[in-house]
């Protein structure tokens, strides 16, 4: 694998347009930055000087927080802006307050955004590097990326895994890039709800869709659990929670009937009791906070790869160093 | 473009060297008390287990080994990108905290990957002392960090000849080589 090959580019927004190398790639640079975050100092100087603003424009707690502990234990310099209360609510444009933030000489900027596409959007407009937080159903990268890292960790591959994502994959960019990293690296992917949220056109990516959760936990080596957020019910995609969970919640009678031992991950928040049962998401088979920990440690391998990602000067300096 | 190599050290002469130097580093430290090695990657590692080995047969005492990796500490990320991938540092068993480390690397030659090892070490903790050993020295300082234990010191000219080590793990045997990057130019 020679560095041009592995190398990012200027931005991530998403695992669709990456390769099954980059992806590897990734992965591999996070294994060493796990060990940082158990060090008694926990930094490395290696982004010392770069600034990075985590704009968001929809609220996350677990998302914008894993990206500053990764900025900061990279020691770059930080700066949080939330929508509420920001220029983005006097009407300016994204364009606008990108602008601004560049002129105020920026590195990078993490975004998460309601609108489907407004990464790379924005990723074209500016010359920052630019990393998805999320951008509306599309994608989540870093998520999808700290998901397989964590199903590697405990399985020790991901080609030929079975890795279902359950519940409400239509409105879910975290499905999204489960479907498009994991296979690439060669998994099966299947997808599990109920059919409002899990709509058959999605084979056309080339997986499979089961409608009953009981077929599901028969087929997979790992569960994605996603959230079902509660805005769904009142638009009608589902009758009720308590029905949703008696359908399609993953509970411990049902993964007792599993032919073998299946992973559980989560991209939290969770709702205990609707997509997930406590036993379940406390149980010995839960990696729930693995993946909370290992999102550090891969957001700071994309910092990194992003920060330094300019193969043709690497290969002119090695040329000429060495 | 196939490089000249001239072989500066061979196996004999590179155990012989190994040899001097694991019984200065036991002088230096006035034993093997708190003593602890860490080899930094890639050849560093390996010269520091034969060191570790050579100071085993003379004092009887396997002193704690690690490593370490300087990617993250380099000057240089924005000139040469990222490293695709990390080594990572490994700690000898006991830490570092008033330990007596000696850096083990293969080459010196700018000083920067000492300096980048120091400062990584610092942030491990606090070392009692810390020792610099170098299997060759082949001169080329940009910054002010020298050796204390040399295994041998050549002069090479610093455009066109580079000095390797080569260790069995990942080259298939051991010894020293001059290589010139361009023969057809140095001819």
């Amino acid at each position: 694998m020679n560095q041009a090959a592995s190398a990012l580019g200027k931005d991530l927004v998403g695992l669709e347009p990456l390769s099954r190398e980059q992806i590897v790639a990734i992965l591999d640079t996070a294994e060493p930055f796990k060990e940082i975050s158990e060090r008694r100092i926990k930094k490395v100087p290696v982004l010392r000087g770069k600034t990075i603003v985590n704009l968001f424009f929809e609220a996350s707690t677990r998302t914008r927080v894993s990206f500053e502990f990764a900025e900061k234990r990279l020691s770059a310099d930080t700066v949080n802006i939330a929508a509420a209360g920001s220029s983005v609510v006097k009407g300016e444009t994204l364009v606008d307050t990108a602008r601004n933030l560049e002129a105020m000489r920026i590195d990078m900027v993490v975004m998460r955004h309601g609108s489907s596409g407004a990464a790379a959007f924005l990723a074209e407009r500016i010359p920052s590097n630019v990393v998805n937080a999320g951008d509306g159903a599309h994608e989540h990268p870093t998520q999808g990326l700290l998901d397989m890292l964590t199903i590697r960790d405990h399985l020790g591959r991901i080609e030929g895994l079975k890795v279902c994502v359950v519940g409400d994959v239509l409105h879910s960019r975290v499905a999204r890039s489960n479907i498009h990293g994991l296979l690439k690296l060669g998994a099966e992917v299947a997808l599990c709800g109920p059919p409002t949220l899990v709509p058959p056109v999605f084979r056309e990516l080339g997986v499979e869709v089961f409608t009953r959760v009981e077929d599901a936990i028969q087929w997979a080596d790992v569960l994605n659990v996603l959230r079902l957020q509660l805005e769904r019910m009142e638009a009608g995609y589902v009758p009720s929670l308590r029905e949703y969970n008696r359908i399609w919640g993953v509970s411990n009678a049902r993964l007792d009937a599993a032919p073998h031992d299946v992973l559980i991950l989560h991209p939290g928040p969770m709702n205990r009791g609707v997509e997930i049962d406590s036993d379940v998401a406390d149980g010995p088979h839960s990696v729930i906070l693995n993946q909370v920990t290992n999102g550090v440690a891969v957001r700071m391998a994309v910092l990194y790869l992003l920060a330094g990602g300019q193969p043709e000067k690497a290969e002119a300096a090695k040329q000429g160093a060495e | 473009m196939s490089a000249e190599r001239i072989p500066l050290m061979d196996e004999t002469a590179v155990r012989r060297v190994v040899a001097r130097m694991a019984r200065e580093i036991v002088e230096r430290n006035g034993g093997t008390d708190r003593l602890a090695l860490m080899g930094i990657h890639r050849r560093g590692v390996q010269i520091a287990s034969l060191l570790r080995a050579e100071i085993e047969s003379a004092e009887g005492v396997a002193v704690p080994i690690g490593s370490i990796d300087i990617s993250l500490y380099r000057d240089d990320l924005e000139a040469i990108g990222p490293r695709p991938i990390i080594g990572g540092s490994e700690l000898p068993p006991n830490g570092v905290d008033g330990s007596n480390i000696v850096l083990v690397d293969d080459v010196q030659y700018t000083g920067r990957t000492a300096r980048a090892a120091i400062n990584e070490l610092m942030d491990w903790g606090r070392p009692g002392r810390i020792l610099l050993c170098v299997l060759v020295d082949r001169g080329g300082r940009e910054l002010p960090i020298q050796p204390d234990i040399v295994g041998r010191q050549v002069e090479v000219m610093e455009e066109q000849q580079s000095v390797e080590v080569l260790v069995p793990e990942l080259d298939g045997r051991l010894g020293v080589d001059i290589v010139y990057k361009h023969p057809e130019e140095a001819a």
